[in-house]
């Protein structure tokens, strides 16, 4: 009795978080006029609403640009981060605690005090348009450095010691010795920062204006609230579908990666 | 630190990986905080030259009505949606830790609206808010209950908004409790049970406590995201009706992006960001003092 409250509940919660992406689904493949009720089927199914997107605004092209900054950061994300966590984590040098102090106070600073600075740099720099730009301020995490310093921390220094004998320089040691004793790590940074990236809009609508260099949020965004989709709920939720898919996409394969990489970002952080 | 650790010093090596920190550093955190302080001082629009104004900005700033009531608008986001995503992720997870098939099942679909972009569930909800034709009023209507004015009002616009952010962020929180429930050991719960407590009891005097480090990253993650609020609004109401969903956020964005005024808006980050770090160094001391008392 107690335990079929306890099904009923969570199936509740299930219906609650899953429901709506399948309307939207269902939705995005109805004629604009059968959009509105709950049923997820209609006869009329139609790939109309996403012809009209494709012809409207240049998704394939903001798919490409977005694939193209989010792999980028997360590979700048785990190369530099990696190299700034072994070296705080496993060297000794002069200055090793101002570099940790910089990076602890990197963390405290909130993007809200720095938004606008950024972007006049980007204007100054004569990046505003350019990948490099949605790219730059990212490239590095003081969150990821801690990650990956944390967990370095752990590795045996027989190791280390080991491969230091063989006469591997330090870069050796990091890429070939510590990374992959790392995979955990490895993995929990760049799935945390690839979804970031993925999602991020607020950005790209700062430094971004040029239609072909859009990431794919930002121009679902601006055709959402701008004219083109003409009010037409078909058209959004397509689109909207089509900015989800990839994501989901990569959640279906693994999503065992996903929940672990949160949990422990939430618990260490 | 590494007091056992008998490795020689290693300056070069040091420097060599992270000088690529440094000169990012220098770039990305330093310059824009030093400019910021400049930018306070100068009336600029980007294009033209700056214009030294003294302490303007700052007098604009305390007679602008607007900037508090942005300010007001995301404290009030907060005061809803923190309380309401503690509740509900508190609850899922205390079903999630009992001894259930198909949790790990459960548990994908409760985080699936956290992989998704913000824009996409904001077009999604645009359409679940809908005032005429939307499910939620379909939903109050089939069960004879009249509609709700979700983003139309200005009274109920922002704990609209606030109730689907907590839709969209609530699975981080499940997990993350439910990471808190695992770690408390079983031990406390049997010698309770022997005590003849109640599971109730058990959940007020042993679970609660126990989850008190939990409690302190949530509040502190979730008001740092609650502070960022901007794509929702941006999308689903522009900031009204009658600036009710204006958050601070979308209002810098618009005085820099929109009209723009770099100086103002950048003054405009600075006090918002002490705001901010004052509301979060607070939230860590009075939990923190609560869990020692």
């Amino acid at each position: 009795m107690k335990q079929a409250f306890k099904y009923v509940v969570l199936i509740i919660g299930a219906i609650v978080f899953a429901y709506p992406f399948l309307w939207m689904f269902a939705s995005s493949l109805k004629p604009e006029l059968e959009i509105g009720g709950f049923s997820l089927w209609s006869p009329d199914f139609t790939l109309q609403n996403y012809r009209n997107v494709l012809t409207k605004i240049p998704i394939g092209r903001a798919l490409l640009n977005s694939i193209v900054v989010s792999l980028s950061t997360t590979l700048t994300v785990i190369v530099f981060g990696s190299m700034v966590g072994y070296a705080l984590a496993r060297l000794k040098f002069a200055g090793n605690n101002v570099l940790y102090a910089l990076i602890l106070f990197t963390m405290m600073i909130p993007f809200q005090l720095t938004l606008i600075p950024q972007y006049i740099l980007m204007v100054k720099l004569r990046l505003t348009d350019t990948y490099l730009a949605l790219i730059a301020p990212t490239m590095m995490s003081a969150f990821s450095i801690m990650l990956f310093r944390q967990y370095f921390l752990g590795i045996p220094q027989a190791f280390i010691d080991a491969a230091r004998i063989d006469g591997c320089s330090d870069i050796k040691i990091l890429f070939r010795v510590i990374w992959p004793l790392s995979r955990p790590v490895v993995l929990t940074v760049s799935i945390l920062t690839f979804m970031t990236s993925w999602n991020e809009v607020l950005w790209p609508l700062v430094v971004v204006r040029e239609r072909s260099l859009m990431t794919m949020p930002q121009l679902v965004t601006l055709f959402t609230i701008g004219g083109e989709a003409e009010s037409l709920l078909g058209l959004q939720l397509a689109a909207a579908t089509l900015l989800a898919l990839p994501i989901i996409i990569a959640y279906a394969f693994f999503q065992r990666y996903f929940i672990e990489s949160v949990a422990s970002s939430g618990v260490k952080g | 630190m590494a007091s056992s650790r008998k490795s020689a010093r290693n300056d070069k090596a040091g420097y060599a990986l992270s000088l690529p920190y440094v000169i990012f550093f220098f770039l990305f955190v330093a310059y824009p905080l030093v400019f910021t302080i400049v930018l306070m001082f100068h009336r600029w629009n980007v294009v033209t030259p700056m214009e030294w104004i003294g302490l303007k900005n700052f007098e604009r700033l305390l007679g602008d009505p607007l900037f508090f009531k942005s300010v007001g608008n995301t404290l009030r986001f907060l005061l809803i949606q923190i309380p309401l995503q503690i509740m509900v992720a508190l609850s899922f997870a205390v079903l999630l830790n009992s001894q259930l098939r198909f949790r790990s099942f459960f548990r994908t679909l409760y985080f699936l609206p956290v992989v998704v972009s913000g824009v996409v569930v904001t077009i999604l909800w645009q359409q679940l808010y809908s005032y005429d034709a939307g499910l939620l009023n379909r939903l109050l209507v089939g069960l004879g209950v009249s509609k709700i004015p979700w983003l139309v009002d200005p009274d109920t616009a922002m704990p609209s908004i606030a109730l689907m952010s907590t839709w969209k962020n609530v699975g981080i929180y499940i997990i993350l409790f439910v990471v808190g429930l695992q770690n408390i050991p079983r031990e406390l719960y049997e010698s309770a049970s022997i005590d003849g407590a109640t599971a109730m009891r058990q959940f007020f005097r042993i679970t609660l406590p126990m989850l008190n480090p939990t409690v302190v990253v949530v509040l502190v993650l979730s008001t740092i995201g609650g502070f960022s609020l901007f794509i929702e609004p941006y999308v689903l109401t522009g900031g009204g009706p009658m600036q009710s969903t204006l958050s601070t956020v979308l209002y810098i964005y618009n005085q820099a992006f929109y009209f723009s005024h770099m100086g103002y808006a950048a003054t405009l980050g600075f006090l918002f960001a002490l705001v901010i770090l004052v509301a979060v160094l607070l939230q860590k001391r009075v939990v923190e003092t609560e869990s020692t008392a």
